[in-house]
């Protein structure tokens, strides 16, 4: 809907109703500048934490993982660090290592899914991935075929594609044998071929001139470019263990949301996701990637959000890397979980999900009851950061026609990839001027 | 992947594990044990990349899905790609997933759609996690797993 009157006018990105999230979008302008901003998200993770309360706490990777059907391993990856520290056990190297193989399965699928079926027809002027596949069939093939072999990464090690169901706390019900991840190799070879190209493709898009000054938090571990374990540090010096991250982070409420905005105590908005993983981290990428990357035009930090579509990219190139590295000296654990007793106390666990950052913390008791549950997914603790974008962004868009503002803004929060990447795709505009 | 021509595909789409969106496997798995000769079934959980796949090769392919919104409870729609020709949209079946309506868009944009493609959608109503089929979408799925049991 809307009015002639140009010095005020209201973009409103309707809601869509949908299984895993609901998302919308309200710009108020007025007289050439961004009145107000709302990115307005309903995130599940809220009524999860409720029923998890009360049950038996090996039941929670499985729960939690049904919170996202693209990065359910980031779920049961968080849930079960939290309450294998909560327990006091640790894993061994192999189940380590498995681990880290299935999250490099999640890593590619999604990746794969957002790179080119999400992000890439913003930056190539079409509407959706159909349109765009009609013009570059040998792209959106290789896209499918990738996302494939990542789909198939995880149901040789998750037990099945969607959702997962082979991870338990210590481990795994079954431990895939040498023969069984065999014939993934050459299918690993062939999307590390396939990344590589993507880190090409991506390099070859346009880019508006756009990088503001965000505080970058990720995991960072000493060794590893980062999946499950680490410190949580910042671009603007925080270095924490997991276990303080309630001290320096809090949830928000908003009135215009239903999701919790997670702000830094005493920063503000922060930015998690793969450019704050490749800025924190750029050292820790094998040789391949930070070559990819290179040669892609990327430097060792990127705060272009716009770039995102690249940076995931260059971390398919890291995912497909790390996955043929883990198979060839794969060791099957045995035995393919270890104990974990219950006993009363708290655990806290981060990894990094394909699109940030994932906090949980849980609070059980002797008889591994979950007493207290958190969860602080990525997109809400991206949130504040989307407004900010757009902020900072529009008022440099407004001599735009609506609908390419629109997708222009539709676009920015897709460098997100949050979890309503697909109804932002979807979504119907509603412009209000006056 | 080895060509299937002359053989027709049966593929039961949806998540088993919630409720009536598990009616297009229940009839694939049910279909599976008197499927005719030359009937293949497979099972997929509606990814458009999977579907893709499992459909190549393929020149016959019946989709089996659940729906809602399109009428009553147990009803079933049936529907052939061609009906999804205005289609270009992306598929809200799931927050990061690609349906079914988005496979056969995309199929058809990269020329690998079967020559004949035909989906029953079966109306459902209760979607809760965990939840058996609804009574309704039960009769829905016997109607479908008699039409396709049927000599052709």
């Amino acid at each position: 809907m809307s009015t002639n009157k140009k010095s005020s006018r209201t973009i409103t990105v309707a809601a869509l109703a949908r299984v895993e999230g609901e998302g919308g979008l309200t710009l108020q302008l007025r007289g050439g500048r961004v009145a107000d901003v709302k990115l307005r998200i309903y995130e599940p993770p809220r009524f999860f934490e409720g029923f998890l309360r009360g049950r038996d706490f090996r039941e929670v990777p499985d729960v939690t993982a049904r919170i996202c059907g693209i990065c359910p391993v980031a779920y049961q990856m968080s849930s079960i660090h939290a309450l294998e520290a909560a327990c006091g056990v640790s894993v061994t190297p192999e189940i380590r290592a498995l681990r880290r193989l299935l999250y490099c399965g999640e890593w590619i699928e999604s990746h794969a899914l957002h790179v080119f079926m999400l992000h890439a027809p913003d930056f190539l002027g079409y509407e959706s991935a159909i349109h765009m596949a009609k013009d570059h069939v040998e792209v959106v093939t290789k896209a499918l075929e990738l996302k494939k072999i990542g789909n198939d990464l995880v149901t040789v090690v998750g037990g099945r594609e969607i959702h997962p169901v082979n991870v338990k706390l210590g481990g795994f019900y079954r431990a895939p044998t040498r023969l069984e991840l065999a014939p993934l190799v050459e299918r690993l070879k062939r999307a590390l071929a396939l990344s590589l190209e993507a880190v090409r493709f991506t390099a070859g898009l346009e880019f508006p001139g756009f990088e503001p000054d965000y505080e970058f938090v990720a995991l960072r571990h000493p060794d590893e470019y980062p999946f499950n374990e680490g410190r949580i540090v910042s671009s603007r010096g925080l270095d924490i263990p997991v276990a303080e991250f309630e001290e320096h982070f809090v949830e928000e409420h908003v009135a215009h949301a239903n999701a919790l905005h997670c702000v830094h105590k005493g920063h503000g908005a922060y930015h998690v996701g793969p450019l704050a993983r490749y800025s924190l981290n750029f050292d820790r990428l094998p040789g391949i990637a930070r070559d990819a990357a290179r040669e892609a035009g990327l430097g060792t930090e990127c705060r272009n959000p716009f770039k995102s579509i690249v940076v995931r990219a260059v971390e398919l190139v890291f995912a497909c890397h790390e996955a043929l590295r883990i198979i060839g000296s794969y060791a099957p654990p045995e035995p393919a979980s270890v104990a974990v007793p219950p006993r009363a106390g708290s655990g806290h666990g981060a990894s990094e999900a394909p699109r940030g950052m994932l906090y949980h913390s849980y609070q059980i008791d002797a008889d591994g009851l979950v007493r207290k549950a958190r969860i602080v997914p990525p997109t809400a603790q991206n949130q504040r950061t989307i407004e900010n974008d757009l902020r900072e962004l529009v008022p440099t868009l407004l001599e735009l026609p609506r609908e390419e503002l629109t997708l222009r803004c539709e676009q920015a929060i897709r460098n997100y990839d949050p979890c309503i990447s697909c109804a932002t795709h979807f979504l119907k505009l509603d412009v209000r001027e006056g | 992947m080895k060509a299937c021509r002359a053989r027709r595909l049966v593929v039961g789409v949806g998540n088993a594990d919630a409720g009536d969106d598990g009616a297009g496997r229940a009839v694939a798995r049910r279909l599976a044990a008197r499927a005719p000769a030359g009937v293949i079934v497979r099972e997929c959980a509606g990814d458009a990349a999977a579907l893709l796949d499992a459909w190549r090769g393929f020149d016959e392919v019946v989709v089996v899905d659940a729906c809602r919104g399109a009428g009553p409870p147990g009803s079933v729609h049936q529907l052939r790609a061609e009906d999804l020709a205005d289609f270009t949209g992306l598929g809200d079946t799931s927050t990061h997933s690609f349906g079914v309506e988005t496979a056969v868009g995309l199929a058809r944009a990269l020329g690998t759609l079967p020559r004949n493609l035909v989906i029953h959608a079966i109306e459902g109503h209760d979607f809760e996690p965990g939840a058996p089929l609804s009574p309704a979408a039960r009769r829905g799925v016997d109607a479908v797993v008699l039409s396709l049991s049927s000599p052709r």
